[in-house]
């Protein structure tokens, strides 16, 4: 059986100053259902911007990237109902403030996939209680820490029942005790066979959850491979410099 | 001492005798005190249709504005970023326009001149106030739209919201909330500022002090009485904004 990939990224750009910053400087990059890909490198090396442009939160200046086989890159796409299918999950958790956990979580099902009010909140105090949170399903955002913020923002991404979910470096803006908690939900989801594009500094994540992890650095994917093959035997210079700083 | 003391008692009778006489000819005399009624009445419409007039206005205009000074740089060449274009420079006209020319100008204007067929002052006067009104609520609200921290829009637009419902439903009423006490600040001002609907012949609250200031030759009463009315209305929705402000902050903790 040949399995189609579920994003196709080709020679992907991204220019800033009409080209005097590349970003991104053609990226390839095939994923499939089920993969978990966690991108590493040192900060300004495009990883996040790689991760926002899959969404067309960045829009890419070169390149293409398949969703599902559609060109979502094209301006004729409408890019809404694409976004539906791939939830994205922030570093700042990006939870709306003005609203209760379980509108957060209501939201977009009811008003985007016109799901009933009952329908929706049975689905989203399901996703509280597999991650333990549904006793604080009335409490409006700022009651909550941040580990418990960025868990709500993981289950409102899944409430729309998203083909892939984005991560961008989503324990970064953690207290270090709250890691963990976070790592742990984002485990159960790939051992659970969600595919997730995961961009992090959590090596130990990346090693033991990911399914394939690439190195980015100055807009360019350096290496990948399986995390043992990279983590215990790499071959760049650049990634032994970088796996050397950090672990 | 005793004819001290009934001197003074009597020139405090002859001052309250004189108060209750003033009083009556102001107020109670062929019903004047209708004036005054009638008036509150009136300026009370003008004030209220003008806010809603001028909150459709600014958020319109706001949202106009603030779409352009974020996202045209960005923006994909098409219809689109022309229209944006357009619609920005228009708004910008309107901004300058009724920010830099007197209230009381522009509804002469809009009286005498634009409307000059018809004679409904009220009508007219609601959609001066209005169109003046708006220029300061868009300002107020734009302020409120750039101070919501842009992952508040990445976020609802990875979920698959459209601009405009991540403006409606997460950025827009964000913005109200933070802006409300600067919104509620200009309502006072406005309610105080249709007190010129009289240069129109609108017969407001103002209008009517001075009705009854023409037909008794006294100012005191009538005059007094139109600032007691007026202070009384702005400390009553400073009162019921608080209540709302801090119904809305429940979320805040």
């Amino acid at each position: 059986m040949i399995t189609e990939p579920l994003i196709q990224v080709e020679g992907l750009q991204k220019h800033f100053n009409s080209g005097d910053i590349k970003a991104l400087d053609g990226i390839d990059m095939k994923i499939c259902r089920g993969d978990v890909t966690a991108i590493i490198g040192p900060s300004g090396s495009g990883k996040s911007t790689f991760l926002r442009c899959l969404n067309l939160l960045e829009i890419p200046t070169g390149g293409r990237i398949l969703f599902e086989g559609v060109d979502i890159t094209d301006p004729k796409v409408n890019i809404n109902v694409h976004r539906q299918k791939m939830g994205m999950v922030f570093q700042h958790f990006n939870l709306f403030p003005h609203m209760t956990i379980l509108k957060n979580m209501t939201l977009a099902p009811m008003k985007l996939l016109k799901r009933s009010k009952e329908e929706a909140e049975q689905k989203a105090m399901e996703l509280l209680n597999r991650v333990g949170l549904a006793d604080r399903a009335a409490a409006y955002p700022n009651q909550l820490s941040g580990g418990q913020k960025q868990r709500i923002a993981i289950v409102r991404a899944l409430c729309m029942d998203p083909d892939v979910m984005l991560f961008d470096e989503p324990t970064s803006a953690l207290d270090p005790e709250m890691v963990g908690e976070v790592l742990d939900v984002m485990k159960q989801l790939a051992a659970q066979g969600t595919t997730m594009v995961v961009v992090t500094h959590e090596m130990g994540f990346a090693r033991e959850a990911a399914s394939h992890v690439v190195f980015m650095d100055s807009g360019k994917i350096v290496e990948e491979g399986d995390p043992g093959s990279l983590f215990d035997h790499p071959k760049s210079e650049r990634l032994q410099a970088f796996l050397a700083k950090i672990l | 001492m005793a004819e001290w003391f009934a001197g003074v008692s009597a020139s405090v009778s002859q001052w309250f005798a004189d108060v209750k006489a003033d009083f009556i000819l102001n107020f109670i005399k062929e019903d004047r005190w209708k004036y005054l009624l009638n008036g509150l009445g009136v300026t009370l419409k003008i004030t209220l249709v003008a806010v809603l007039l001028g909150i459709v206005i600014g958020v319109v205009v706001a949202i106009v504005r603030s779409t352009y000074d974020k996202n045209y740089d960005r923006m994909r060449k098409g219809p689109g970023r022309g229209f944006l274009r357009l619609f920005n420079a228009i708004a910008k006209i309107y901004l300058t326009v009724v920010r830099g020319t007197p209230v009381v100008v522009q509804l002469m204007i809009i009286y005498y001149i634009i409307f000059a067929s018809s004679n409904n002052g009220v009508m007219i006067a609601m959609l001066a106030f209005g169109i003046n009104s708006g220029a300061y609520v868009a300002e107020i609200i734009r302020s409120g739209i750039m101070s919501i921290d842009n992952g508040q829009f990445e976020a609802g637009r990875s979920m698959g919201f459209n601009y405009v419902q991540t403006m409606r439903y997460i950025i827009i009423p964000q913005a109200l909330k933070n802006v409300l006490p600067a919104l509620a600040n200009e309502f006072i001002v406005l309610l105080k500022e249709t007190s010129v609907a009289g240069y129109v012949s609108v017969e407001d609250l103002t209008k009517g002090g001075d009705i009854i200031r023409g037909r008794t030759y006294s100012a005191f009463m009538p005059l007094f009485a139109v600032a007691l009315i007026y202070l009384v209305l702005v400390m009553f929705f400073t009162w019921l904004v608080g209540k709302l402000e801090r119904r809305l902050r429940s979320s805040d903790h």
